[in-house]
């Protein structure tokens, strides 16, 4: 026999941990037998068995982007005070599943010696979903992070109070593309460029294929040209409605540019079912400019959005609830957004939302 | 251990105010870390000059797998030298987001040794995400993750990390386990997972209940979402506790109806199960005297997407109402007849939801054999733009 020393097993595929490894006892014991919850009191939550058995959940905000020494900091309290047991929500908030009732409290205190203030449930804004920005990613129009920061800065009073309206969920993404899914969000902030791209011939020849470039454009903008003899693109520069997708495949059509990149606002999305159906965004504000690293006239457009709607919205009414009962030239009347061209959708079935009826308030 | 601290004037002004801040977290990481050190100084660079310093990736992996990791490269590597690689690794979340405090240290420890230090808890798909790191790294990390239990997510034209509500495990509302579907899927698909081979991605997500905590009615391919077919459970001495309390049930809930199907006369409530449309307005108000019904299973949607290419979608009804109880089988076949007929004729980066729009959903549902109901539609076509396919010949018998 060859003296041959076998491969150590590579092992692939084998998908994430099975969760039930993670659920603490009382979950284990009352998977699927809960009979109601309810909110104590800001980011605190009880969710009650048919058994009997309490479980609390203490939420606290994050900035989505944590060190490992932060991550530590979570698993020393879900120790101390929840038998080492935490999960995170879709909303990037770190949720401590405590049994016993007289550790919320100290919980609380340390979270906030952490600098993680507890809220986020009920009538409040939770945290913001959104993308990476110039932290992370090529083609960002703006940063995530710093906008975020920014605004939730200037909001945490909502996040750690229950006493707006309705649920106001914000979301964030620093392109088009939406990692972060922005479009059906009560506000979105969303990162646009202004300007189309800027073919860089050489690097297109070596990096790009042209026709994936051309199909890439939803506008037909992009078109096959040979330029001193050599097969390129050619870009019709008023067909271009800067969307970037010929940048996500071709790294030699690049838009990005600091003096016209900036930020858009849109309100009114939603996706839970709740009273009216699932709905889009719309646009309220074409372009802020990137200010950074506090972006001011963004986060006021968003405080001005917020206090508005607070104002006037019904119990329940989520912003797209509110603004449809109060109708669009209402909506701008209040909160002194000038309406303008850029509002009128010119993309397909554009007609569809104009306004095709005498059903006005004067 | 990093060359220098880097000087942040601007970066420093967002270490101020309430709200958790990001740069101390840069930071925290750059005082052991070179690579974040190098992220600290290449951010203040982006935010003195309004763009982003990042390249596109090229392919970059762990052998064998074609997602998982994001290549990300430095457009000024002599100055960040540091970051010139700076990729990131989506690694699969387990179901829920729940962890223990020791598997966290554990997930640390590995990017301690190999990374940049720094996370999203979580990603926008729902995977932990470990934020750069370089590419001979990447191989050693993932033979550590997969020894502690853990494998990478998705990316690209492949199946996505699929992801869920907390479901049965902490609410009341969960009309399926979202947390066992999920895993199961993730299980099922490893290698559609791992091994891109479609026309664009796919996304799974899964909402126990139509409140959709995880928004999968808005940013999923298959988006399945918990719901009932029966009469919604009422208690009435809760009800009566609620009224008691101060609520203004006529006005709090009733004349919040969409379906308006419920009367209140000051003491009993009454409900229309018949034109309930399951949007759980009056469940989320009074949570302790309404649940919902105990016929319980989930209504399938398909095709939601964000803009690119051709603009946002939400996701539309595919099946009103299916049982979802394991081995799972009527939806495995459900997705393979989809998954067979999308790659086979979508285009290069065309989403499910863009290749409907495209053939025509009434094609779509005769291809992958599921009959059209009026569920489907918010109303019939209004325009007369049909495509006949059925006509009768001059010499036939059989007109009437």
């Amino acid at each position: 026999m060859p003296d041959v020393q076998p491969k150590p097993q590579r092992k692939t595929d084998i998908g994430p941990p099975h969760y039930e490894k993670f659920l603490p006892p009382i979950i284990k014991q009352n998977y699927g037998k809960w009979k109601y919850h309810e909110i104590v009191k800001p980011g605190v939550m009880v969710t009650v068995s048919e058994t009997g058995a309490k479980l609390y959940t203490v939420r606290a905000g994050s900035p989505r982007l944590l060190s490992i020494d932060k991550i530590r900091a979570y698993a020393d309290l879900a120790d101390k005070y929840s038998n080492g047991y935490l999960r995170f929500t879709s909303r990037n908030n770190v949720e401590f599943l405590v049994t016993d009732e007289s550790k919320i409290d100290p919980l609380i205190s340390d979270l906030r010696a952490l600098g993680h203030p507890v809220g986020g449930m009920g009538n409040s804004i939770s945290s913001i979903v959104h993308t990476q920005g110039w932290v992370h990613c090529h083609s960002a129009a703006t940063d995530a992070s710093g906008v975020v920061k920014s605004v939730m800065d200037e909001l945490v009073e909502y996040f750690t109070d229950m006493k707006l309206p309705g649920k106001l969920r914000i979301a964030l993404a620093c392109c088009l593309n939406m990692c972060g899914a922005v479009h059906c969000s009560d506000i979105a902030i969303l990162g646009i460029h202004r300007r189309p791209p800027k073919v860089e011939r050489d690097k297109l020849k070596a990096m790009c294929e042209i026709p994936s470039v051309v199909s890439a454009c939803p506008t037909a903008a992009v078109r096959p040209a040979t330029i001193d003899g050599v097969p390129s693109v050619e870009v019709i520069e008023e067909r271009c409605m800067f969307c970037a997708n010929c940048y996500t495949v071709c790294p030699a059509m690049k838009l990005n540019d600091p003096l016209n990149d900036g930020v858009s606002i849109w309100v009114g999305g939603k996706v839970s079912n709740a009273r009216s159906e699932p709905m889009f965004s719309k646009l309220a504000i074409p372009f802020l400019p990137n200010n950074p690293p506090r972006w001011p006239e963004v986060t006021d457009a968003v405080r001005n959005l917020v206090e508005v709607w607070a104002k006037n919205a019904r119990k329940y009414e989520r912003m797209g609830e509110w603004i449809n009962r109060i109708g669009w030239p209402r909506f701008f009347e209040l909160t002194g957004i000038p309406f303008q061209k850029e509002h009128i959708d010119d993309f397909k079935h554009a007609g569809l939302t104009f306004k095709r009826s005498v059903h006005l308030t004067h | 251990m990093p060359d220098k601290k880097r000087k942040t004037p601007k970066l420093d002004e967002l270490e101020k105010g309430e709200w958790p801040s990001f740069v101390k977290e840069i930071k925290s990481a750059a005082d052991k870390n070179a690579m974040a050190n190098d992220l600290l100084g290449q951010l203040e660079r982006s935010y003195e000059e309004k763009i982003g310093h990042w390249k596109h990736g090229g392919i970059v992996g762990v052998l064998g797998y074609g997602g998982g990791v994001i290549g990300r490269y430095s457009d000024l590597p002599e100055e960040f030298p540091n970051v010139s690689h700076f990729h990131t690794m989506r690694i699969n979340q387990p179901a829920g987001w729940f962890y223990t405090s020791d598997v966290l240290r554990k997930l640390c420890d590995i990017w301690e040794k190999h990374g940049s230090g720094l996370t999203n808890m979580h990603g926008s798909t729902g995977d932990l995400v470990f934020l750069g790191t370089r590419t001979e790294e990447l191989e050693p990390t993932f033979k550590e993750l997969t020894d502690l239990g853990f494998d990478l997510g998705g990316s690209g034209s492949d199946v996505r990390t699929p992801s869920c509500c907390c479901g049965m495990a902490r609410c009341e509302w969960a009309c399926y386990d979202t947390m066992a579907l999920t895993y199961f899927l993730t299980m099922h698909y490893q290698d559609e997972l791992h091994r891109p081979a479609f026309p664009y991605k796919w996304k799974f997500k899964m909402s126990g209940c139509p409140n959709d905590c995880v928004a999968a009615i808005a940013r999923s391919d298959m988006s399945i979402i918990g719901t009932w077919r029966d009469d919604i459970q009422v208690d009435e001495a809760a009800i009566a506790e609620y009224a008691k309390a101060g609520m203004d049930i006529q006005k709090d809930v009733v004349a919040n109806c969409p379906a308006r199907c419920m009367e209140w006369d000051g003491k009993k409530l009454k409900i229309d199960n018949k034109a309930c449309v399951k949007c759980m307005h009056c469940i989320n108000a009074m949570p302790k005297a309404l649940a919902p019904g105990k016929d319980r299973g989930a209504c399938i949607l398909i095709g939601a997407k964000a803009p690119i290419v051709e603009g946002a979608l939400l996701s539309s009804v595919l099946i009103p109402f299916i049982k979802l109880e394991p081995p799972y089988t009527e939806l495995i076949e459900l997705v393979g007849k989809i998954h067979e007929v999308w790659s086979e004729n979508g285009k290069n980066r065309e989403r499910v939801g863009e290749f409907i729009q495209r053939v025509g959903m009434g094609n779509f549902l005769e291809a992958i054999g599921v009959e059209p109901t009026p569920e489907m539609v918010a109303h019939p076509r209004e325009n007369p733009y049909v495509f006949y396919e059925e006509y009768f010949e001059e010499d036939s018998e059989d007109k009437s």
